[in-house]
């Protein structure tokens, strides 16, 4: 069956649940995992932190759950009778503009159309590229020894990460899917919090040197830039290290790309690269490197607090390190290694991490 | 000469106008604006206790002039008047009253108020007072012009003669001093007699402005209140050194008898006890007792639990007036009201009430507005020094729905707060009656009576949300149910679903549902009735058909009926509780009515009429 018809008709499923609890006098009701960080669990199966089996009710006993169920079905109608019978799509945003017209079912913020979007993928266990719905911003830039074929509205196209893109590198398509890697010289793959140390090491000719294949995430990543890890590690078998700003935040960017985000969690198999390791800038190279510093604010301390009580951060590993960091008083940026000369940081810093981690 | 008697001779005696003199803020008169609403508020004092014992409706006009550098301060009732005689001492010597030694509320007690305006008038503008008084129709009108001879605390008159007057009866005071006009909200000419309007509501106060406006502050009742009668003093609280004066000066040979007609409360057989309960002879004069004896006495006082004292000392101002005096003065939208029992305290016996008013167009966000009242006059000054304060801080009020951004003072939120001591004698902490002293006895009415009226505003507020809750689930009945309802049918393409089950479950109702199939000529009808409330719900049930049905079950009442039948079921289901009612009828027989029920509100039935 097509993929398009086999989304209307898990859509079509909710929509009848809830018609037949009309029928039956049953309260009409969906009922979700609740998605709080006291509800994600790790799943040994797959390597990755999902939804655990606290559940919240939406239900129209109540008028905010009686509008939430009444936007579900508009946007369900939006779904099945726009999107996948015409085969067109729309962004979240433009579904947030869409809801002008539906009176009392109309969304007061594009949080909340991207929550029920989220909710919906949740119910139907699919993902909302299935319902053609797509993200405003771009995905990652990718630099790297690999060719690959995209499948693009106008054809398909063929190219090779160092020799046929500019000096930002390709920019990735929201729907991953449509890639196909078709070969690669490369040793690992490493994703890249800032644009700036990005455009160090493709400066440096650090991707030609260690056969990297550079991800430019681009801060809290996308959808599509952790798949795209993903897919890198999981097809061409290419170990995965994370390098970024050494703060709380940064420490939140490995954890939706090594184990998965507390929003996400639904999709976490699909999503989430296991093997993927946090390569820099730890709180303990602060002191071996002797980094130059700014101090932490309370909003900071506040959030390695919130990551110590954070089941995915729960390892030694990241205990020592926390802790160390809330001893220190301080992070450091990725362009501190900047202050000891702008070759230090692909001379020195990052072949000795990479040795260190047993990676090259 | 020896020092002690060097000074002998310089120590005299001070008269109580100089000393006054020297210490105005003692009674009120420390600032420029206060000593203006001071002399109102004295003068329309003045004014209600006379027009109280007479029992005249009172009607005050007030006026407020400019003259030069001085303002005019015009006070006029409806009274009684004063005979001629008494105008100059009345008006223009110190502590001379006729409330001082009577035990009965009212307002003025000292007998210092309006002379002490008159004095500060003299002090600041060399003016002497007007004083214009008649004591009825046809008789002569006398016109006096006073000040006080502040050496020896006696008036001097220096005008009296007749004059005409078009009132029939009253009295006019005219009194020019230094003070200063405020048109603010609470602390204010204004604001004083708005608060006396709410605790008199049967008086009308007319106040003309300097600038010419006019407010006038309507009766809200005819009723005049009841009359306060003087009563003797009670025992309960009394101190030693009042009973030994009491019990020196008493004309009564016979200790039982003193203490029966000396003291409130105690009759001959309560008298005969506490002499026992003393160890005194209860024939004994009561001037020969010996100051051991005295504190026996006080001692027996204690033990015996004395009735309290009768309530007509006291003249409150009533549940429903309090109601009537808020209402007239803020738009609300709920009202509590309370008065507590008469209490004493020190042999005094006064009495609480309490008004709250919430809602409507107060102040959502701002502290609630306390109205402080003793013997019905508005307490304007020193809020933070007074009882009535002090008892509010102390109330929880996030207990009653009120918020209190600290734990503790006073609550925010839109409410405003009536308190009223009533008492022979209120105990302010200074002569300028500001504030209410905190005497243990009184804040502890005060505390009862705030919880009482919160509890009241409690329990409204929780029926208000029980309602906004009902308007919330029709919201969703009316609005949101269909809607999802038919968008279901359109993306489904499937006939719309009923909701009145879900309708019923939602809003706790009795849901009748009836299900018809057709079978070998013959309908089968059959009725669920589902009780989804908490209580017991028992009705009858109607079905009314054109022909007689067969296989009824269970087994129902037939009424036949002109054209056809009406069969009924008498039921009674709980909580949760459902039935099952089933009959058929020939096929042909198709004209259902819908089902009826009786003995219940319409609200609370879904899928049914009913009757």
């Amino acid at each position: 069956m097509e993929k398009a018809e086999k989304t209307q008709e898990k859509l079509l499923g909710l929509a009848a649940t809830l018609y037949d609890q009309f029928l039956q006098g049953i309260v009409p009701h969906i009922s979700l995992p609740s998605r709080t960080k006291s509800n994600i669990e790790y799943s040994s199966k797959d390597d990755v932190w999902v939804y655990g089996d606290q559940e919240t009710l939406r239900s129209v006993k109540t008028v905010r759950g009686a509008k939430t169920l009444l936007k579900t079905v508009h946007l369900t109608e939006l779904l099945i009778k726009e999107h996948l019978k015409n085969n067109r799509g729309s962004t979240l945003r433009e579904i947030y503009y869409i809801s002008e017209n539906w009176d009392l079912a109309k969304f007061h913020e594009q949080a909340e159309s991207d929550r029920l979007i989220e909710d919906l993928e949740i119910v139907t266990a699919l993902q909302r590229e299935d319902f053609h719905v797509r993200p405003e911003e771009d995905g990652a830039a990718v630099f790297g020894p690999l060719r690959l074929r995209e499948q693009t509205r106008r054809g398909e196209r063929e190219m090779h990460c160092q020799e046929d893109v500019g000096e930002a590198g390709y920019q990735i398509p929201f729907n991953v899917d449509n890639i196909q890697f078709l070969g690669h010289d490369a040793k690992l793959v490493m994703a890249i919090e800032t644009g700036g140390m990005y455009a160090r090491l493709i400066e440096n000719g650090f991707d030609e040197e260690y056969g990297a294949i550079l991800v430019h995430i681009k801060g809290q990543p996308a959808r599509s830039t952790r798949r795209i890890i993903k897919k890198l590690n999981d097809e061409l078998k290419l170990p995965v290290v994370v390098f970024t700003d050494g703060d709380p935040w940064s420490y939140r960017i490995f954890a939706s790309i090594a184990y998965g985000a507390i929003k996400s969690a639904h999709l976490s198999e699909h999503l989430v690269t296991p093997a993927a390791r946090f390569l820099g800038v730890q709180p303990s190279d602060i002191v071996d490197y002797n980094l130059s510093t700014d101090k932490l604010t309370d909003q900071d301390i506040q959030a390695l607090r919130a990551e110590l009580t954070d089941p995915r951060f729960n390892t030694p590993y990241w205990e020592k390190q926390i802790k160390l960091q809330m001893d220190l008083k301080k992070k450091a940026e990725q362009q501190a290694f900047a202050g000891k000369g702008l070759d230090y940081v692909t001379k020195t810093y990052l072949p000795e991490r990479l040795s260190e981690m047993g990676i090259i | 000469m020896e020092i002690a008697e060097e000074l002998a001779r310089q120590q005299k005696a001070i008269s109580v106008a100089e000393f006054f003199e020297k210490n105005r803020q003692i009674l009120g008169f420390d600032s420029a604006p206060r000593a203006l609403i001071t002399c109102v508020k004295e003068a329309v004092d003045n004014s209600l206790d006379a027009c109280e014992d007479a029992g005249i409706l009172p009607d005050i006009f007030v006026q407020i002039k400019r003259s030069g550098d001085y303002y005019q301060v015009i006070v006029e009732d409806n009274g009684p008047g004063i005979v001629a005689e008494e105008i100059p001492r009345v008006f223009a010597k110190l502590l001379y009253g006729s409330r001082f030694h009577t035990l009965r509320q009212s307002r003025g007690q000292q007998g210092i108020g309006i002379s002490a305006a008159v004095l500060y008038s003299q002090l600041t503008s060399g003016r002497p007072t007007k004083v214009i008084s008649k004591i009825g129709p046809g008789r002569p009108a006398n016109y006096c012009e006073l000040m006080i001879n502040t050496a020896k605390n006696e008036p001097e008159v220096l005008k009296a003669e007749e004059v005409e007057w078009e009132r029939p009866r009253g009295t006019r005071v005219e009194l020019e001093m230094e003070g200063s006009y405020v048109r603010s909200r609470r602390q204010s000419v204004f604001g004083s007699l708005k608060s006396a309007a709410i605790v008199n509501p049967h008086a009308r106060i007319t106040l003309v402005e300097p600038e010419g406006n006019v407010e006038v502050f309507e009766r809200a009742t005819e009723a005049l209140p009841k009359m306060a009668y003087a009563i003797q003093p009670h025992p309960a609280g009394i101190e030693l050194g009042e009973l030994i004066k009491l019990l020196r000066y008493t004309d009564k040979k016979k200790l039982r008898v003193f203490l029966k007609e000396t003291f409130s409360s105690i009759g001959s057989i309560l008298a005969q006890e506490l002499c026992i309960r003393a160890g005194l002879d209860p024939e004994r004069p009561p001037s020969g007792l010996e100051h051991e004896d005295a504190k026996k006495l006080l001692g027996a006082f204690k033990q015996i639990k004395v009735k309290a004292p009768p309530v007509d000392c006291l003249s409150p101002i009533g549940e429903d007036l309090i109601k009537a005096g808020l209402e007239k003065e803020y738009r609300l939208d709920f009202i509590a009201t309370t008065v507590r029992p008469v209490s004493v305290y020190s042999g005094n016996p006064f009495l609480v009430e309490v008004g709250l008013g919430f809602g409507g167009e107060l102040e959502k966000e701002s502290r609630v507005e306390i109205l402080r009242f003793a013997n019905r006059v508005p307490l304007v000054y020193q809020q933070g020094a007074c009882a009535v304060t002090h008892a509010v801080e102390s109330v929880s009020w996030k207990n009653y729905s009120l918020s209190q951004p600290t734990g503790a003072g006073v609550p925010v939120g839109p409410a405003v707060l009536l308190v009223h001591v009533a008492s022979t004698n209120i105990p302010f902490t200074s002569e300028s009656k500001d504030a209410v002293a905190d005497v243990p006895e009184i804040l502890a009415e005060i505390d009862l009576g705030l919880k009482e009226v919160a509890r009241k505003l409690r329990r409204y507020l929780s029926r208000q949300s029980s309602l906004s809750e009902r308007r919330e689930k029709e919201e969703i009945i009316r609005k949101i149910l269909p809607r999802i309802a038919k968008k279901l049918s359109d993306v489904l393409e499937r006939e719309e679903p009923d909701i009145g089950p879900v309708v019923a479950k939602i809003m706790g109702n009795l849901l009748v549902h009836r299900y018809a199939t057709q079978q070998n000529g013959l309908t089968e009808v059959k009725i669920e009735v589902e009780n989804h409330s908490d209580l017991l719900r028992a009705f009858k049930l109607h079905e009314v058909l054109r022909q007689e049905a067969a296989s009824v079950s269970p087994a129902a009442k037939v009424v036949p009926l002109g054209d056809g039948y009406d069969y009924h079921w008498k039921l009674s289901l709980g909580p949760g509780e459902r039935v099952s009612l089933s009959y058929s009828v020939p096929t042909d027989d198709t004209s259902f009515g819908e089902p009826v029920v009786e003995g219940l509100e319409a609200e609370i039935v879904t899928g049914a009429r009913v009757i």
